[in-house]
């Protein structure tokens, strides 16, 4: 089984530097990228089936031909990798960010040349402070190498990448939300269309691709898209970084091929802490809808997952034991979520402020019967196409679904108006 | 035009809008928050929502926001679908979270579009049942009072504040539910125009602190439609009185002038009608003082001045009606009416009118300034002598960005990606004055004295010229680029603007305007020119085509006249104090009607007391050249009286004549027309007094109007009957007819269910268009457009070439400085502006004060020079004022400000010099 995201990441908590990387054989795709044109990049990311790994699964190639190209194409255009990674229970850039940064650099490269883009950000969540110094280091040494900058190894191509630390907003990690905060506005989303491909950063074309999804693309231009596709047990292309958090015996984070079941990532977390029964997930992080016992062998890829009413989100999981109260993790999530909503819809401002206090009293003990119902009701008023972005279609995901399979828990907080799993 | 279906009806639509704006220009109900027909669609309300079908057999559709959507042909939606009348109730609710729910001492209540809106969705029971949000309000200076926990996270003040009107101390702070619209800070806002927010906000978080001193709820109301009598531009008001004292303005749409907004001066400017000083009786000089009479006694007095004077003039107003002015000409004879100007403004005022006349570029309407894609502003500060016209072409610098929007497909109305396209990106905007100006940010400035300016003027005239045969050769020198740059972009631009006016007393200025609106429009026929004109009606007392002041002193020293009528003017702001003083201290008698006790008040023997505009009919002339009436909103106590109706009973008293029959307006009007012809259209600024609607006069109160039978019982608890109007088909009343008059009759916007300001949408013939029937107003001047080519008038530029020497070391040239709030002689009255007026200062640029080893603050005492060098003011006059340091202001000139109330400065230019007091 290959594992090109991960296999070179030192063991010791180190960053691969430039050198090892080398050696490892970095930089070679770049090296062959200047010699393809423009095009060829993006047909090959293409055939690869190489899917958005920020939680949207947009296929990648096809957002990039979107792009103007040519002479005539409007200037400066930008690339940006999505380092923001806020969303509870996700963890996976970090470690490609952390372990990787020259893998990464590499993908934006190629991107880059691919989009004919001279300028890039990487937009960094502001707690990410390893992450950014070793990116820092790392564009260094590639700018050094002249890997970045101007006329890169002899060629016409030029590319300078920026570091943005983000002031730390969930909502900075949306794309649109992203560009306006990078552009030093309030970090409200922007309505599509125009999508960003065509008028983003500064009304200029931008690309906005997650962490992991960038750090693809070389292994997908050094080995050829049949290779990447083959990488994986269905139709979309590579491997993926799956985790997993939640009361199990060894949390944490593998490289698989896309569409590993849930069963088996479980049990390479070592399953449920003694004593511990699992009774539910969130497959891909905190916005994505709650799956049960009977989908463990649901194949975890866009597609699959979807089928079942859940998301394949961001690839990681957060497991729900039956000794946690599930209307107090749903709490929680809604409390962030209300939290970090950016207050610029109605419903999205208003809902999730009143389904977070809604679940903080059920969980006090001092719900009414009615509350169930208001909760139902938020979950439809903040329905994608009612709000503005899909913060709060995704905020709604873990509630309606444990409301759905966890009601009797919610009935119980009401009737013995305590929450049972408190002594 | 395109079909849209609502409901399963057809309608005929413009393609060029959104689903919400088609909608509500067809009448129909839809509630929203966030868009705003000056502002566009951002969709972040979500109050608009709608279900859009994809076809006939579509049944379940989905819902959409109307405000983003764009009329297409055959598209299918439905207002009335269970699902987006469920989710916009749902909105409401959203929305009213946190909301006090303080309606009764909210000074929004009755007037409120969230009440509205609530009502029109039918929500009615919230069912959110814990803490709402609190936060603290900010002191934001005089005029806006500020209450946060009203506030339904709207964005559209930050939106109207920011990127309407280009000021940035206002923003949206923090998120979630807590969004928070204020400043960093308690303070004054910083805007000119932040009086808007209180009609742009749609509840009650920005509300009007001047009205607040004396509260009074829309419906308790007495309305008439007026116009703003504190700058030339005659924008449309509203105002409301109670109790015999005017409460507040508020915006009156026209669509050709104002749209939506206002300037602070001329919506917080009122309260000088409702001072403690005004002058309500009559007042005789008598040893030394001043002692009230009857208007009975007034009038005979009056009389027996009349028949014994030997020989009388009178002396009009900028600030006064066509008119009153007229009745006086009338009372005094043609010959013997003088203007109320001096001879140099007077000169100036003249050529500009001339200039507009002659053309052949047009002058635009405000809201043609706004669709001026590129423009040159020559020595004018707007800001502060014509502010709504800055903030005009505030929005015409967005023309250009807005047409890279066109070309990608973007509709004007589709706010956030007009934006997203535009971003930084202005037109081209030029503005050459002496100091800077508030539109410096978005503008490329040239800064000198009013020779230099003109100058610049006359070479980008001369540019614009010689790139019509040759292209432009880009010059090394500055100043050369500039002129290139500057006739490049008016050249190449669809619609050019070239601005000037009178502010720097440049004649040379108004003539280098004019060449270049002349260049322009040889190739370009929708080159415009616009004037700014100091007072609500500058032009129409110039129309009249009366002698200049010194004319007038002229008469009275030969003796020809004895006696003066003064018009509702201070002669010492409008001329040289020596003037004034050889017309009003040499005549025998002088009578004066005004409101407000003046330098010229205090001289006259007879003073009689006139009703401001609040209290009058009558018409101004903008500086566009449109006559525009304004109706008297109530009537004051006795004995004050408009002007023209004082002079009409005078007419009467001594049996002179005509004007001896006026019994209304339209009598004033009909013989205004056929003595002076130039006149003619005005009478179509408005229907005349017999106008009816469904044979009923108009109700100037609303039909909720409360304590009609009570409200005077502590005086007689017989209900007065109500005065009569004889000049308007306005009745004060709150019975008659309710609907949709003509625009110029419009007391108040109001319709069922729409009891905010926003009720504006039903009185259009299309969203932000014109008002039905047509936008009040009647242009009385429109050039001959261009057939033969002519030469304008050429005088100046020579004279100006050959300059004078420079002036010996130490003499400046002083200019003077304008303030909006400040250098208009009414505003300044009212209380809350005041507040705002600046203490008289000297201005210097800062290395100007270094090399005079001066200092920010240090008194320096300006001496005005009374020979040479060049410049001939008389004055003599010496001032000790603070100093200023002004960065903008131009190296080698002194700035004074202009028309203080308390402080009177030269005439300017003048050479001064300047040095360290004692
Ligand atoms: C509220 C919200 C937060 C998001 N946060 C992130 C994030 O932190 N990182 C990320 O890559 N994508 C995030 N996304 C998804 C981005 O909008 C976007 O789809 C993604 O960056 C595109 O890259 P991809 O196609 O490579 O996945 C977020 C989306 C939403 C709605
Ligand atoms: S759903 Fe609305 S309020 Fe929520 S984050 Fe998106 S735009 Fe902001
Ligand atoms: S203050 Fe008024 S205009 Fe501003 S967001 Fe709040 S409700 Fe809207
Ligand atoms: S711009 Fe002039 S006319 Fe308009 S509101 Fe202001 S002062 Fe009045
Ligand atoms: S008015 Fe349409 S979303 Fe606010």
């Amino acid at each position: 089984m290959e594992l090109p995201l991960t296999k070179d990441i030192p063991a010791d908590g180190e960053m691969l530097d430039l050198a090892a990387y080398e050696k490892a054989g970095g930089y070679e795709a770049l090296r062959k990228g200047l010699t393809l044109a423009p095009k060829e990049i993006t047909e090959t990311v293409k055939l690869s089936n190489l899917r958005g790994r920020g939680g949207a699964g947009f296929p990648t190639g096809m957002k990039w031909s979107f792009v103007p190209m040519g002479p005539s194409a409007p200037r400066p255009k930008y690339l940006v990798a999505n380092a923001d990674e806020m969303e509870p229970g996700t963890f996976k850039d970090r470690l490609l960010l952390e372990g990787n940064p020259h893998q990464l650099i590499e993908g934006m490269a190629l991107a880059a040349f691919a989009l004919e883009a001279e300028v890039a950000y990487i937009f960094i969540r502001g707690e990410y402070v390893v992450a950014a110094e070793r990116l820092e280091r790392a564009i260094a040494e590639a700018a050094a190498k002249n890997y970045l900058g101007t006329n890169i190894l002899g060629s016409d191509r030029c590319l300078q990448v920026y570091i943005h630390r983000s002031a730390g907003r969930y909502m900075c990690g949306e794309e649109t939300g992203l560009l306006n905060a990078l552009e030093g506005k309030r970090a409200n989303p922007r309505s599509k269309p125009p999508f960003p491909q065509v008028s983003g950063l500064w009304g200029k074309p931008t690309i906005v691709q997650n962490v992991e999804t960038l750090s693809n693309v070389p292994h997908i231009i050094k080995n050829g898209p049949e290779w990447f596709k083959s990488l994986s047990r269905t139709a979309d292309g590579g491997t993926k970084l799956y985790g997993v958090s939640g009361k199990v015996k060894r949390p944490g984070l593998w490289e698989l091929p896309l569409g590993a079941t849930a069963r088996e990532i479980l049990e390479l977390a070592g399953g449920m802490r003694d004593g511990l029964k699992m009774r539910g997930f969130l497959p891909g992080g905190a916005s994505t809808d709650f799956l049960v016992e009977e989908h463990l062998d649901v194949k975890l890829d866009f597609n699959e997952v979807q089928k079942v009413g859940s998301r394949l989100g961001t690839g990681t999981m957060i497991v729900l034991d039956d000794q946690t109260c599930p209307v107090g993790m749903v709490w929680n999530l809604e409390r962030f979520f209300a939290q970090e909503s950016c207050g610029w819809c109605t419903p999205c401002w208003s809902g999730l402020s009143w389904a977070a206090r809604l679940l903080g009293a059920i969980e006090e003990g001092k719900g009414e019967p009615a509350y169930l119902d208001q909760l139902v009701y938020i979950t439809r008023f903040v329905a994608p196409g009612n709000t503005y972005c899909a913060l709060a279609p995704g905020a709604a995901e873990p509630l309606q679904s444990a409301l759905k399979y966890f009601r009797e828990d919610f009935e119980l907080h009401l009737s013995e108006k305590r929450c049972p799993w408190r002594q | 035009m395109a079909t849209i279906v609502v409901d399963n009806q057809p309608y005929q639509v413009h393609p060029d809008q959104s689903l919400l704006a088609a909608c509500l220009g067809l009448g129909l109900d839809l509630p929203y928050f966030c868009w705003h027909p000056a502002l566009g669609s951002v969709g972040a309300c979500r109050q608009c929502a709608v279900k859009q079908f994809r076809d006939e057999k579509d049944t379940r559709g989905r819902l959409v926001m109307a405000c983003m959507t764009p009329v297409a042909e055959g598209i299918r939606i439905s207002i009335d679908h269970p699902e987006a009348v469920e989710f916009r109730a749902g909105i409401i609710e959203g929305l009213m979270q946190s909301h006090p729910h303080d309606c009764p001492v909210c000074d929004e209540g009755g007037e409120c579009h969230l009440q509205d809106m609530t009502v029109m969705t039918g929500h009615a029971y919230r069912r959110y049942e814990f803490a709402k949000r609190t936060f603290r309000n900010q002191d934001l200076g005089p005029f806006v009072a500020h209450e946060m926990n009203r506030c339904i996270q709207c964005y559209r003040c930050v939106r109207y504040y920011r990127e309407y009107a280009g000021e940035y101390d206002l923003n949206a702070f923090s998120l979630r539910n807590q969004v928070y619209f204020g400043r960093s800070e308690d303070g004054v806002l910083e805007s000119e125009f932040a009086g808007n927010l209180v009609e742009i906000c749609p509840t009650g978080v920005f509300t009007d602190k001047t009205l607040k001193r004396h509260y009074t709820r829309k419906w308790d109301l007495q309305m008439a439609p007026s116009v703003c009598v504190h700058c030339g531009l005659g924008c449309n008001i509203t105002v409301g009185e109670r109790y015999g004292t005017i409460r507040r303005i508020v915006n009156r749409y026209n669509g050709d002038v104002n749209g939506y907004f206002l300037c602070d001066r001329g919506r917080f400017g009122y309260e000088f009608v409702n001072r403690p000083e005004r002058i309500r009786r009559p007042l005789l000089a008598r040893d030394g003082a001043l002692v009230p009479l009857t208007a009975e006694e007034a009038l005979k007095r009056l009389g027996m001045l009349l028949a014994s004077a030997s020989g009388m003039i009178g002396i009009g107003s900028p600030r006064a009606s066509l008119e009153a002015n007229f009745a006086l000409r009338k009372l005094v004879g043609a010959g013997h009416f003088f203007a109320g100007v001096g001879e140099r403004e007077h000169r100036l005022v003249g050529l500009g009118l001339e200039i507009l006349r002659k053309g052949p570029a047009r002058t635009p309407s405000l809201a043609e300034i706004e669709k001026c894609d590129a423009a040159l502003v020559l020595g004018e500060d707007l800001t502060n002598v014509a502010p709504r016209m800055a903030l005009a072409l505030r929005q015409g610098t967005r023309q250009q960005p807005m047409e890279l929007a066109r070309q990608k497909g973007i509709a004007d109305w589709q706010d956030d990606h007009v934006r997203e396209v535009a971003q930084d990106e202005r037109g081209p905007l030029v503005i050459a004055t002496p100091n800077q100006t508030r539109l410096d940010s978005i503008a490329t400035t040239f800064r000198g004295s009013p020779d230099d300016l003109a100058l610049f003027g006359f070479a980008v005239a001369r540019a614009i010229e010689r790139s019509s045969q040759a292209p432009l050769e880009d010059s090394a020198r500055h100043e050369q680029a500039l002129i290139n740059e500057t006739a490049r972009a008016l050249a190449s631009a669809k619609r050019p603007l070239v601005v000037a006016g009178i502010s720097l007393a440049s004649e040379s200025m108004l003539q280098a305007a004019a060449k270049v609106a002349w260049a322009l429009a040889k190739s370009n026929p929708q080159s415009a020119i616009s004037l700014a004109t100091p007072e609500a009606n500058t032009l129409g007392l110039a129309m009249m085509e009366a002698p200049a002041l010194e004319s007038a002193a002229q008469t009275i020293r030969e003796g020809s006249a004895d006696t003066v009528i003064v018009l509702e003017n201070n002669l010492y702001r409008r001329a040289d104090s020596r003037l004034a003083d050889d017309v009003l201290k040499r005549a025998k008698h002088v009578v004066v009607l005004d409101f407000l006790p003046s330098e010229t008040t205090a001289v006259a023997e007879l003073v009689l007391p006139a009703g401001t505009f609040g209290e009058s009919d009558g018409t101004f002339v903008n500086n566009e050249g449109r006559a525009q009436r304004f109706l008297q909103a109530f009537v004051p106590e006795e004995p004050v009286l408009e002007s023209w109706r004082w002079l009409a009973r005078a007419m009467a008293a001594s049996d002179r004549g005509e004007g001896a029959a006026w019994k209304n307006l339209d009598d004033v009007l009909g013989a205004m027309v056929s003595a002076l012809p130039v006149f003619g259209p005005v009478r179509d600024a408005a229907p005349d007094s017999g106008y009816r609607m469904a044979g009923a006069k108009i109700p100037r109160e609303p039909h909720r109007y409360s304590g009609r039978t009570a409200m005077l019982a502590n005086i007689n608890v017989n209900e007065p009957k109500p005065p009569d109007d004889p000049d308007s088909p306005l009745a004060f009343s709150m019975e008659g007819a309710p609907k949709e008059p003509p625009g110029a009759l419009i007391p108040f916007f109001w319709s069922p269910g729409w009891n905010s300001i926003q009720a504006t949408n039903k009185f259009q013939s299309e969203i932000a268009g014109p008002l039905k029937g047509g936008n009040p107003g009647a242009r009385l001047i429109e050039p001959p457009s261009l057939t033969v080519p002519r030469q304008p008038a050429d005088t100046g530029e020579t004279t100006l070439l050959l300059r004078g020497p420079e002036p010996p070391a130490g003499v400046c040239l002083a200019v003077p400085l304008y303030h909006i709030f400040g250098s208009e002689e009414l505003s300044s009255w009212a209380p809350a502006v005041r507040e705002l007026v600046p203490k008289p200062y000297v201005a210097l640029n800062p290395e100007d004060a270094q090399a005079l080893g001066l200092a920010e603050g240090q008194i320096v005492r300006v001496a005005v020079a009374t020979s040479s060098p060049p410049g001939q003011s008389k004055d003599g006059k010496e001032f000790s004022l603070a100093l200023k340091l002004a960065s903008g202001l131009a190296s080698g000139l002194v700035g004074l400000p202009a028309g203080l109330p308390d402080f009177r400065e030269p005439t300017m230019p003048a050479w001064v010099t300047i040095s360290k007091a004692s």
